[in-house]
C-alpha cells in the first residue's frame, strides 16, 4: 500500500516536471499592465522562433517587479516607473537600462461625469476638480507604475490624498483590472493605463472622461538584472531578449500589436 | 443573469471542445494538488496516528497549534516558501522558484496541518474505542499504528479529500511561489484570478464552474472506491 502510493507520488512529480521542458529560458518580472494587454502573447513567440529562447513572464506591479530583480528572482526586467528604474540601477541592482516603448495613461470615469471632467485638457485640473466634487475615486494603492503617476498628479493638483480619508478616494491594493473591476462596480474615476483598459470587458457605464495630456505619457524601460550580484543569473540569454525588444525585429514587432485597429504601445528605443 | 448563462455556455463549450490551453491548466492542477495531498497524506497520516498514540509532554501544545495550522493563510505560506527559494533566500541555489515543484512545496505546507489534524482524531476515536482489546494482544505501537490507520481508512479518506478541497481551491500560495507565467506554472486558480483581472467575468466564471466539476469528479471517484472497497469486505 505505502510502496503504491510512494510510486504514485513520483509519477505525479515526474509528470509535473514535464511543464518543465523548456530547458532553455529566461525569466522576466514585467507588469501586470503589459501582460494583460496581451502584448507578450503577441512578442514571445516571434522572440523564440528567432533564438529557441523561452521567455516566462511573471506579471506583477512595477514595485514588486523591481523587488524580484533585487533578489535575483528574474533575470530581466521590464516596467514602467522612470525615478525607481533609475534608483533600481544607481543602487547596483540592474544595469543598462534602456527605452523600449510607451504608451498612455487614460483618465476613466462614470459616463455621467459627477466632477465635470470631459473637456478638460489638464489631467492636474481634472484631478483638482474630482477632489473639489468629493467625486468617487478608485486608486491602485498597490505601489505600482500607475500608482505611483497617479500620486504624482495628485501632487501636482495639490489635492492631498492622504488627508481625504476613507470617503472619495479609495485605495484598494490591487492590480489595474481588479482596480477597473472596483471602479466599475462603484461608478468610481480612476487612472488606468491604456493598454489594460483596451483589453477589459466589464465596462459598465465608465467611458475614458480624458485623454492626451503630456502628464499621462507612461514609458517603458528595459533593464537587466546585475549578474555580478547573483549566481544563477542567465545573463546571455537574458541580454538576447534585451537587445531584440530594443532591436529593429522587437520595435517593428511592438508597433504591430493591435487591439481592433489601435495600437497600444509606441516603440521608443534609441 | 446574462453572465450566468454566459459562463455556463462558455464552460460547456471550453469542456467540449477539450480547449487545449484549458486541458494544459487543469492537468497542471491535478498534478500539482494531487501532487501536494499525497506527500502530506504520506507524512500527515502516520503523524496524525503517532500524535494520538503517544504521550509525551507538550502534547496537547502541539495537538492545539497543528489544530490552528489548519487555518494557515495561503498567501502568509506562499511568502514563506518564496523566501525560502528566492536566490537571494537559503534554497536559493535549487532554481525552484516559479516552478510547479515549488507550487507543490506551498500547497503540502498548506495541506499537512489538516490531513494530520483530521486523522489524529480519527485514530483517536479508534484508540479509545479498541485500545484496551489491542493492549491486551501485545501488539507494539508501531503496529498498532498502522492497524488503526487502516482501519479508519474511510474516514481517513474524507481527511485527505478535505485536503484536496483546500489545495485545489487556493490560489494565494501558488500565485506568488509559481508567478502565474502562461503554459508553467497557470493553474486553473491563478487562471480564473487573471480573467477575473481583465474584466472577463464569464470565462473566469466558466473555469471555475470546470473547476468545481473536477473536484466534484475527483469526489465521486474517491466515494465510489469507497463503496466498492466496503462491499467486497460484505
Amino acid at each position: 500500500m505505502l510502496r503504491r502510493i510512494f510510486m504514485a507520488a513520483v509519477l505525479l512529480c515526474s509528470l509535473a516536471g514535464q511543464g518543465m521542458a523548456q530547458e532553455r529560458f529566461i525569466t522576466l518580472a514585467s507588469t501586470t499592465s503589459t501582460e494583460q494587454s496581451g502584448l507578450f502573447g503577441h512578442l514571445l513567440p516571434m522572440f523564440r522562433a528567432e533564438t529557441g529562447i523561452w521567455v516566462r513572464v511573471v506579471a506583477v506591479g512595477t514595485g514588486q517587479a523591481l523587488k524580484l530583480g533585487e533578489r535575483g528572482d528574474a533575470d530581466v526586467l521590464l516596467v514602467h516607473d522612470r525615478l525607481g528604474e533609475d534608483k533600481f540601477v544607481a543602487e547596483g541592482f540592474g544595469i543598462d537600462r534602456r527605452d523600449v516603448m510607451y504608451n498612455d495613461y487614460v483618465l476613466i470615469g462614470p459616463k455621467d461625469d459627477p466632477a465635470k471632467v470631459k473637456g478638460v485638457k489638464d489631467v492636474a485640473e481634472a484631478f483638482k476638480r474630482i477632489g473639489a466634487a468629493k467625486a468617487a475615486f478608485a486608486s491602485r494603492g498597490d505601489d505600482s507604475g500607475t500608482h505611483r503617476s497617479e500620486l504624482r498628479i495628485w501632487k501636482a493638483a495639490g489635492v492631498d490624498v492622504k488627508a481625504a480619508g476613507s470617503g472619495w478616494y479609495r485605495e484598494l491594493g490591487s492590480g489595474m483590472g481588479p482596480t477597473l473591476n472596483t471602479a466599475a462596480g462603484m461608478n468610481a474615476y480612476v487612472l488606468a493605463d491604456r493598454g489594460t483598459w483596451a483589453s477589459f470587458k466589464n465596462r459598465q457605464s465608465l467611458a475614458i472622461v480624458l485623454e492626451g495630456d503630456k502628464a499621462l505619457f507612461n514609458p517603458y524601460g528595459s533593464i537587466l538584472v546585475d549578474p555580478a550580484r547573483h549566481s544563477g543569473i542567465k545573463s546571455a540569454d537574458a541580454k538576447a531578449w534585451h537587445q531584440w525588444l530594443t532591436g529593429p525585429k522587437g520595435q517593428a514587432a511592438i508597433a504591430g500589436f493591435k487591439i481592433g485597429d489601435e495600437q497600444l504601445f509606441f516603440p521608443s528605443a534609441k | 443573469m446574462h453572465d450566468l448563462a454566459a459562463a455556463l455556455s462558455t464552460a460547456a463549450s471550453l469542456v467540449s471542445s477539450l480547449d487545449p490551453r484549458v486541458l494544459a491548466v487543469v492537468s497542471l492542477s491535478v498534478q500539482v494538488s494531487g501532487g501536494a495531498v499525497v506527500l502530506a497524506a504520506l507524512i500527515g497520516l502516520p503523524l496524525g496516528a503517532a500524535l494520538a498514540l503517544f504521550t509525551f509532554p507538550g502534547r496537547g501544545a502541539v495537538v492545539v497549534v497543528l489544530n490552528a495550522c489548519m487555518g494557515l493563510p495561503p498567501v502568509v505560506v506562499g511568502l514563506a516558501i518564496y523566501l525560502l527559494l528566492s536566490r537571494a533566500g537559503p534554497l536559493g541555489e535549487l532554481g525552484l522558484l516559479f516552478t510547479p515543484t515549488a507550487m507543490m512545496m506551498a500547497q503540502t505546507v498548506l495541506v499537512l496541518p489538516i490531513i494530520a489534524a483530521l486523522s489524529r482524531q480519527v485514530v483517536a476515536d479508534l484508540w479509545e474505542e479498541y485500545g484496551e482489546q489491542l493492549r491486551s494482544l501485545g501488539a507494539p505501537r508501531g503496529s498498532v499504528v498502522l492497524t488503526l490507520l487502516w482501519d479508519g481508512r474511510f474516514s481517513l479518506l474524507t481527511a485527505v479529500l478535505a485536503g484536496f478541497g483546500r489545495a485545489s481551491a487556493e490560489v494565494g500560495a501558488v500565485m506568488i511561489v509559481g508567478g502565474n507565467i502562461n503554459g508553467v506554472t497557470r493553474t486553473m486558480t491563478t487562471a480564473i484570478a487573471l480573467e477575473t483581472s481583465k474584466g472577463d467575468l464569464p470565462l473566469a466564471l466558466a473555469l471555475g464552474l470546470i473547476l468545481i466539476g473536477l473536484v466534484t469528479v475527483v469526489n465521486a471517484a474517491v466515494f465510489m472506491v469507497g463503496q466498492a472497497a466496503k462491499r467486497g469486505m460484505g
